[in-house]
């Protein structure tokens, strides 16, 4: 195993490595064997950041839906983008963990995943008003073996790679997907926000009863992880407001013209998580 | 219609928690059952360390092989409580377990035979599969994990081989530990647990260097040790 370069022979030599001894021997297999796993997750973990990053963008693309006139084609250009993540770097993951134990890299690609089910939920909320499930997230993120065929002829960047010859997937743990679930909530509060700011005073009253459902059923659950845990607090704000926000709509909404009460939102808003904080303090 | 289908994935996955917890709470129990098993195992070694403890190690190390027969048994239990390719996803709850075992089986390899027990006798003992694909495995990490607790077992062992009044038995576990030590110096370690216990490997190297050092100065070590104690290469 001469290492090709001539630094690390030379340095190898005046330690005193005995290359003969069977401890040794046995150690540079478990040298080999522990550099291919470290590489193995510092590449997800670096898929996993790509897909996060993208998964943000699409995200920031989709607040700017409510209210746009042509809210119809900035959905699908969402879910487009929303495809090539699936088909660049989420086929990539997958790759990366055929035949490995899912759970053993989790740690590496949880935050890109968590991002991504935060991105699809959002996106088939807004399309449908729907809470997308889990089977059908990990049914989207399973992919089957290309067709030789239709490989060579498909456009290069979405090409699959065309050795595999099984079905990769990646793989969801349930955790994973409430957790993106818990995100997804953050993301409502600030669309209810928002849609005030445009005038729409229905919206509010239909995020709110879908956050609530959200928030019962993570309620129930009661002492699962740590992790969800933390996110249940944030939840329980985001709620907060969201109702602050409807009950403003519904005493006010009468008495002040529209485009004021996204002022008046803002302002009670702050108001109560300053008033929460307090009591958190006490 | 909708609403059902949110009833549904939310109520999924609380059976999925329950059914969790239950797991869980078979590992648990099993893995109870080992560490008691591995306490035993542990004690009764520590008789070598006992004033004619080294005399009887042949002995002792018959006993503690028998011990790892109910070992066997009981990760054999425990790997019919994991579900298959989920190994990660429960570790935590036996890796504590593994790597003391792991050192225990290396512990009495070097007794019988001075030698390093290879990764496969070690699944070997344990009655578990040494890679991954084939089923219920040791982790790599909880393996070396095993070997570096071996060094300290083995640091101590040399200090009471000297009372003992063994005095060639320090100057072959000095050139052992040695030899664990430029191995663990070929690993291109991650800042993680395996890496913090590593860098305690040095001690247990000096104290033991130390000891050769008292007994070279006074004359106390045996002829044949000191010829192959030599790089003869």
């Amino acid at each position: 195993m001469a290492s090709p370069e001539g630094k690390q022979v030379r340095k190898r030599k005046t330690t005193d490595v005995d290359e003969d001894s069977l401890v040794i021997r046995a150690f540079r297999e478990f040298q080999v064997q522990l550099d291919k796993r470290h590489d193995k997750y510092e590449r997800l973990v670096k898929l996993s950041r790509d897909v996060t990053i993208e998964s943000k963008r699409t995200i920031f693309m989709l607040h700017r839906v409510t209210g746009n006139e042509d809210s119809e084609s900035l959905l699908s250009q969402t879910l487009e983008k929303l495809n090539n993540i699936k088909l660049i770097k989420m086929m990539k993951i997958s790759e990366e963990l055929e035949g490995e134990d899912p759970y053993q890299f989790l740690r590496a690609y949880s935050p890109g995943l968590q991002e991504f089910i935060e991105a699809v939920t959002f996106y088939h909320y807004l399309h449908s008003g729907s809470l997308v499930s889990l089977q059908q997230i990990q049914d989207n993120l399973t992919f089957a073996p290309p067709d030789p065929a239709a490989a060579q002829v498909a456009d290069p960047l979405t090409a699959p790679n065309v050795r595999r010859e099984v079905t990769v997937r990646v793989h969801v743990p349930p955790l994973e997907y409430m957790l993106g679930v818990a995100d997804l909530t953050g993301e409502l509060m600030r669309l209810t926000i928002n849609s005030v700011g445009a005038g729409d005073l229905q919206l509010p009253f239909k995020v709110c009863a879908f956050m609530r459902r959200i928030h019962d059923a993570f309620l129930s659950y009661g002492n699962v992880s740590r992790e969800l845990n933390r996110k249940m607090s944030t939840l329980r704000q985001s709620l907060h407001k969201v109702e602050n926000a409807c009950y403003t709509i519904q005493v006010r909404g009468s008495e002040i013209p529209k485009h004021l009460i996204a002022d008046v939102l803002s302002g009670t808003s702050e108001c109560s998580s300053r008033f929460q904080d307090e009591a958190c303090d006490v | 219609m909708t609403q059902d289908a949110t009833s549904q994935i939310f109520s999924s996955f609380q059976d999925y928690i329950n059914e969790e917890q239950e797991i869980r709470e078979d590992i648990r129990s099993q893995v109870k059952d080992i560490e008691q098993t591995a306490r035993e195992i542990q004690t009764l070694l520590q008789s070598v360390h006992q004033q004619d403890g080294i005399k009887g190690i042949p002995t002792l190390c018959e006993k503690a092989r028998e011990r790892f027969e109910r070992v066997r048994e009981q990760f054999s239990n425990l790997s019919k409580k994991v579900p298959q390719d989920q190994y990660y996803r429960f570790h935590d709850h036996w890796r504590f377990v593994s790597q003391r075992l792991t050192g225990l089986s290396a512990y009495i390899v070097y007794l019988e035979k001075e030698a390093l027990i290879s990764r496969e006798d070690s699944a070997a003992m344990l009655g578990v599969k040494m890679q991954r694909g084939e089923g219920f495995h040791i982790d790599l990490d909880d393996y070396l994990m095993g070997l570096l607790q071996l060094a300290s077992e083995l640091s101590r062992l040399a200090v009471n081989s000297v009372t003992a009044g063994d005095y060639g038995r320090p100057v072959r576990i000095a050139r052992f530990v040695g030899e664990l030590d430029s191995g663990f110096r070929l690993l291109n370690l991650k800042n993680d647990s395996l890496r913090k216990r590593f860098d305690a490997l040095k001690y247990d190297l000096k104290k033991s260097e130390e000891v050769v050092y008292d007994l070279t100065i006074r004359g106390l070590v045996p002829q044949e040790q000191k010829s192959t104690h030599k790089p003869s290469e």
